[in-house]
This record gives C-alpha cells, structure tokens and sequence, in this order.
C-alpha cells in the first residue's frame, strides 16, 4: 500500500451502474419469498491496446463492460418478479497496483466480480485474503493456462480460451478436409500462446502442420502488401488452409487475396473462431444483438458477450437458488442443476475439474457463421462439448478438487 | 417412403369420407407464416398444395385467425405491426398497434382483445381489435414469446424466453398476479381443453412443465430422449393438444421430430421423423391432420394423427414459423 501511495495519483474510477429495480409485482408460488439484494462487482484494467498498422476497427474502450450491464439488466427484469435486485458497481484502473487496490475495495462491497483484466493479474487478485471466498469472472484472458497448471479455485472463465477456439478450427477443417495447414504468426506474446494452441490442436486433430512463419515486416502494409505477402508465403510447401495468429488483428488483414497460393485463411483472420461475433444470429442470438446494439450502439464482442455470461450465470444461480451466498451459488454453478441459456442452441454449463465455461464457438467471417462447432461428428461421452478445449484428462488443474 | 405416401393418402381419403358429415367438412386451407420471406403460404388440406402465396410485412411469426375464421391476425414483427388481413381476398386491410417487435400473440376468446407478446421490449400488449387501441401494457420478463389463454378467459400466459418463467395475467385487472419459473428458454404455452392444467416447452431446458391451473404448482415435467441424437439437440418448441385428451405433439426443434406424448401419463410413446428445425403447428378443424412447420429445410411435414405417420412434405416459404387452419366454403 505504501508503494501504492507513492505513485503519482493512481487513477481509479468508481461508477455506479443501477439496473436495480425491487418493484415486487405479483407473487411467485415457489419458495423465494425474502428479498434478495445482489451486488455484482465489475473491475477492468485499462490496457491500451497495441498499434496496428490499419486504422479501421479499433477496440472499443467499453468493450466488456457493456455485456456485464446488459446481463445485470436482464437479471433485474427477472428478478423484480421474485423480489430480487441487482445492482452493477463498476471500477477501472489504469496501474496493475491501482487495479489490486480497486480489487480489494470492491471485494469489501462484494464477493461476486466480474473482471477484464490480463492473466498474471487476474491471478494476483484471485490471491488477494479478500478473494478467498469470492469468485471471479474472466471475461477476457484466453489463456489455456488458466484453466490448467495455473488455475484457481476462485476462479471461473466465460470467455473460451485459445484450446477452445484452435480445436473449433480444426474441426471445421476436419470436416472440410483441409488437412494441410500452413501458419504466420505474430511475434507479439499472445499471438504465440495462441500459435501453439494452433499447434496443439492440429497435433489433437491429426492436421499435419506444413510450414510457420513469423511475421516481422514493420513496413506500413497498407502500401505494400500487395507486392509482400505474395514473396513471404512463396515458399510455403502446398497447403490447403493458411492460418494466422494475429490477435491484435495487426498484419492478418493484409493476407486474404496476396497470398501466393489461391488458398483460404483462417484464425485470427478469414473465418475466425470466437466466443462470440457480431454476425451469430441463429437460436434467437438475433435478439441478444440488437439489445446489445440498441444499448451501446456497436455491434457486441466476445468479451461483451463473456461478461453478459458472467452476469447472467449469477443471476441465474440466484433465481434458482433463491441464496446470494457465495459458497452456496459456487456449489450451484458446478453441480449439474445449472445451466443457462447463452443464444448458441445448447444449454451452458460450467466444467467441474478446472472452471471454464462449456459453450460452442461460432466461426464466422464478418457478414455471416460459417459453422459452429462442436462440428457434427466429434463425439464425446460425456458432452460434445468437450471435444472443445481442455477436457478432464488434458487438464492439470487440482485446484477444483474433481476427480472423475 | 412411396408407399407411405399412398398409405397416407389413402388414410386422408378415408377421413375426408368419414368427417363427411362435420361441420369442418372440405379440408379448409393451411396457412403458415414465412419468416425470412415477408410472405404467407396458404396450403389446400384437399390437395396439400400451396395455391396462394401471400406478401405481408417484415418477418412475420404468430399467425391466428378470428374465432368465425373471417379475419387473418398477422404479427408482422419487423413492421411493429399486426397486420390485419381478408383470407379472401388476402389483402392487408390494416394494421394494428402492437408495441414493437410482436412474435407472438393470442386471441382472447372473446374474439375482441389480441395479447401480444413484444419480444425486445419485455412487454405484453393488450389491443382491442374493434377500436384498435392498445388498452394495457403489461410489463414481463426478458424476450417474452410463448402465449396462451384458458378457456375460461381469465387467465392470459406470456412466457418470457430469458427470464425462465411463465407469467400469469389477470385478465380482469390486465396485472400479473402469479410468476413460475420454468427450465431455460421457455417457446410455447397451452392450456388443456377442461383449463385445468397449463403446459410450457422450454427449448433449451429439453422438457415441458405440466402446471396444475389451481394452485399453480408443477404436477409433471416432461423429458425427451430419442436414439443416437444428443440430449442437447432435442429442443422442445411449439405443441398441440388433440381435443379427446390423449395426445399432445411437440415439435423438438434441431432433433427434427416431432414427439407425441401420453396425456395421462405425461410419457413421450413415439416420435415422427420431419424437417429440419420443427417449429410451431395447427391441426385441421376435424384434428385428421397435423401440419408441422420446418424452419430450416423451408417445408412443412404433414402428419395423419390417426397413424400417427408424417403423409406428405409440402415446400412452402424460407423459414416458415408459424401455422394456422381455416375451413373451406
């Protein structure tokens, strides 16, 4: 704390979301009878995005923040029929000691938060004596990691991580049958976290991985791309899929078209895997989207869309428990009494052995879904979603204390 | 699959003979509502062809018609509107208020007063259809859709999608006076003929809760399971009830059958095989025939209830969502 107050004035921003409304209308002849007052935490580290070389899509500030206060306001729709609120208490800050701090304050209010923040940091909140009895939302960190050797007990993930949405890929590509794949990935360290989860599912799904390259132009792409991109993938052995692991979206928006090889591109760019994308509208997802729009008026993320989840599993868990306990909603969300309804044709429920939320993945392009995987045909005893990411055995987290 | 056809067939015949003497005798028409086409598709019951394609407003869905079958009820969802239509002539005479975004409503028995659910608004509408005014709006959950009234009248149902519950209107007073929560993602309500039970299919949740009407508590839930297709795809949407009290048809969306369930037992005894995405439904005016509208392949699967056999595939518009029958002349 003392580091802390020698700082040049750590920025910390306190809003109040109220989406609570406890106007009791009419009764409800099951067993909720006390009012129930949730207060849900929302805390983001301001990370400034990396430069890019193209100037269109920039990263919205309030990216995430918006699903959280959609998913507070649909939990206090629902609940004012049963005598319960909910209510958003939002904070960002701009250092990680600032962040920690703002952590801390918000887990003295609350023991449910909703967090936007990079791994290390959600890890060192999820340390914090505070966050002992909490549990914490990742709505942005895909880390794989996370939801193995490092996991934490305190901690539940909606957004997918990268084995996620690398094993969606390879499904679709399974089932297209382009089995050869070449790779061009960014030398950023998240776009290698996501190449090697590439890797990994290639290895997973039997697709022979033909040859990689990592992008090191710093030339302004918007001028030469043309006359680079065909020479950088020249030498590439034949491939039937070109794969990118650009997750700032840097340099992959330049491959589609310049590509030596007439072939298609996918990953982080050309038909992407995602939690979720502007353009899912099947199973009534249509609805979630213009909600969304109508509300923050832009087009909703997957990181939008993992913290409406986050929101949305709370409330859930407090509508069907009639309990705002932690420890209490904690044993709901992993027992199998839960699930929710997440706009993707298949109830969401929550892995037992390390936290992460089961869900589909939509790969699209940006007018449309090209599939969404599970893709037919991956089977899975226990769920098809499974053949998704780190199933038990895959996993080396213990923190949850399963065993199967 | 031709010999089905002509068994079928046959069946029909039998039963257009048998129902002779019916006040719904002449199969009457089938309309059914074609969401991503801004169009009706009107299908003979005689001929089970579609001899009349009709331009209506944007995405329609809920489609009814008044208690003499004289007036077409259109919820045309993206024109804000319901769209009030002359099956005759199939000329829109006007519209009505809905509140935005209408997907589904019910025509109380009274012929008078349409409830509508407005899904992106979590309202029900109430409009009178003779002054056509909005009386009463009534707040309700999250994406509200599934519709039903008792027969008595009192009692209107909204099902609200995200929220999980059904809600229960006095009809009276225009208040909710009664909440149920339900599995995910509630679609359809129906009462039972005698009004003393209500049933709701949850998509997501898999199952339809049975509620006794008195006390409101859930006396039954009913589970699918079909053969070498995953729990998770059996997605129960909209039902009908056969008038004698034995059957109920469920329409299980992505699974593409359509489950008839014991209404004793509140067992599924069988399933038929139909098209893709089975939505909503409607049986003829003598319930010899059952047409099940199939969202994905575009069609509509027409099932003899006898037999209990899907008969004939009529293609009809792009994503064809609800369904409605009129007798013939």
């Amino acid at each position: 704390m003392n580091k802390l107050c020698g700082r040049a004035l750590p920025r910390v921003i306190f809003v109040l979301f109220t989406a609570a409304i406890s106007v009791f209308c009419g009764t409800n002849s099951h067993a909720q009878t006390a009012d129930i007052h949730v207060t849900i935490g929302y805390l983001d580290r301001i990370v400034p995005p990396p430069p890019v070389l193209s100037n269109l899509d920039p990263v919205p500030e309030d990216e995430g923040i918006q699903g959280a206060r959609l998913g507070v306001a649909d939990n206090a729709t629902t609940g004012k029929f049963l005598g319960q609120s909910f209510e958003l208490v939002e904070a960002s800050a701009d250092s990680d000691d600032a962040f920690l701090a703002a952590g801390a304050g918000l887990l003295g209010q609350t023991p449910f938060l909703i967090v936007d923040a990079p791994a290390e940091l959600l890890l060192a909140l999820s340390r914090l004596p505070e966050a002992e009895h909490a549990i914490l939302f990742n709505i942005s960190a895909a880390d794989t990691s996370l939801r193995s050797e490092s996991c934490s007990a305190n901690i539940l993930h909606t957004i997918p991580s990268r084995a996620m949405l690398a094993d969606a890929l390879s499904q679709f590509a399974v089932k297209k049958r382009w089995t050869r794949w070449a790779m061009i990935s960014g030398d950023r360290p998240s776009d290698q976290l996501f190449a090697e989860a590439l890797r990994n599912s290639a290895m997973k799904f039997r697709l022979e991985l033909v040859g990689e390259k990592t992008w090191k132009f710093d030339a302004d792409m918007r001028r030469s791309a043309g006359s680079e991109v065909p020479l950088f993938t020249q030498d590439f052995p034949d491939h039937d899929l070109l794969v990118i692991a650009d997750e700032a979206n840097d340099f992959g928006r330049y491959v589609p078209y310049n590509t030596w090889l007439p072939r298609p591109v996918g990953g982080s760019e050309g038909i992407t895997p995602s939690g979720w994308s502007a353009s899912v509208e099947e199973f009534g997802a249509a609805q979630l989207q213009s909600r969304f729009r109508e509300m923050a008026s832009r087009g909703m993320r997957a990181v939008d869309y993992a913290g409406w989840l986050a929101a949305r599993a709370i409330g859930e868990a407090v509508t069907r428990t009639g309990n705002a306990d932690a420890g209490a909603l904690r044993d709901y969300l992993l027992s199998d009494e839960f699930q929710l309804a997440g706009f993707k044709g298949r109830p969401l429920t929550f892995r037992k052995w390390n936290g992460q939320m089961r869900q589909p993945i939509p790969l699209t392009h940006p007018h449309a879904v090209v599939l969404q995987a599970p893709v037919e045909g991956f089977l899975h005893r226990r769920n098809e979603l499974d053949t998704l990411g780190l199933d038990y055995r895959e996993s080396g987290c213990s923190a949850f204390g399963y065993r199967e | 699959m031709t010999r089905h056809i002509v068994v079928g067939l046959g069946l029909l015949l039998a039963a257009s003979v048998t129902s002779a003497g019916s006040a719904w005798a002449g199969g009457g028409e089938v309309w059914v509502s074609n969401e991503k086409d801004d169009t009706v598709s009107v299908i003979d019951v005689d001929t089970l062809e579609v001899t009349r394609t009709i331009e209506v407003g944007e995405r329609p869905r809920g489609i009814t018609f008044s208690n003499d079958h004289s007036i077409l009820y259109l919820c045309a969802s993206d024109s804000d509107a319901v769209q009030v239509i002359d099956p005759d002539s199939g000329k829109i005479l006007h519209n009505l208020p809905s509140g935005e975004d209408p997907e589904q409503f019910i025509l109380h028995p009274d012929n008078r007063h349409l409830y509508i659910a407005n899904e992106d608004d979590a309202i029900t509408t109430v409009v009178d259809v003779e002054t056509r005014k909005v009386i009463s709006q009534i707040d309700v959950g999250v994406e509200p859709e599934g519709m039903a009234v008792s027969p008595d009248g009192k009692i209107v149902i909204t099902t609200s999608e995200t929220t999980n519950m059904a809600h229960w209107i006095d009809t009276a007073s225009q208040k909710i006076f009664a909440n149920t929560l339900v599995d995910q993602r509630p679609r359809h309500a129906e009462f039972t003929g005698d009004g003393k039970e209500l049933w709701v299919s949850t998509e997501i949740g898999g199952t339809i809760s049975v509620f006794d009407v008195a006390s409101r508590a859930e006396k039954a839930k009913i589970r699918f399971e079909i053969t070498g297709i995953h729990p998770d795809r059996i997605q129960p949407v909209g039902f009908k009830m056969t008038d004698d009290g034995r059957y109920v048809f469920v329409a299980l969306g992505p699974a593409n059958q359509v489950a008839v369930v014991d209404r004793e037992t509140y067992q599924p005894i069988d399933y038929i095989q139909v098209g893709r995405r089975a939505w909503h439904m409607t049986f003829t005016g003598d319930q010899k025939l059952l047409f099940v509208t199939n969202g994905v392949s575009g069609d509509v699967t027409v099932i003899d209830v006898e037999s209990q056999k899907p008969v004939k595939t009529i293609k009809v518009g792009r994503f064809p969502w609800g369904a409605t029958w009129r007798p013939g002349k």
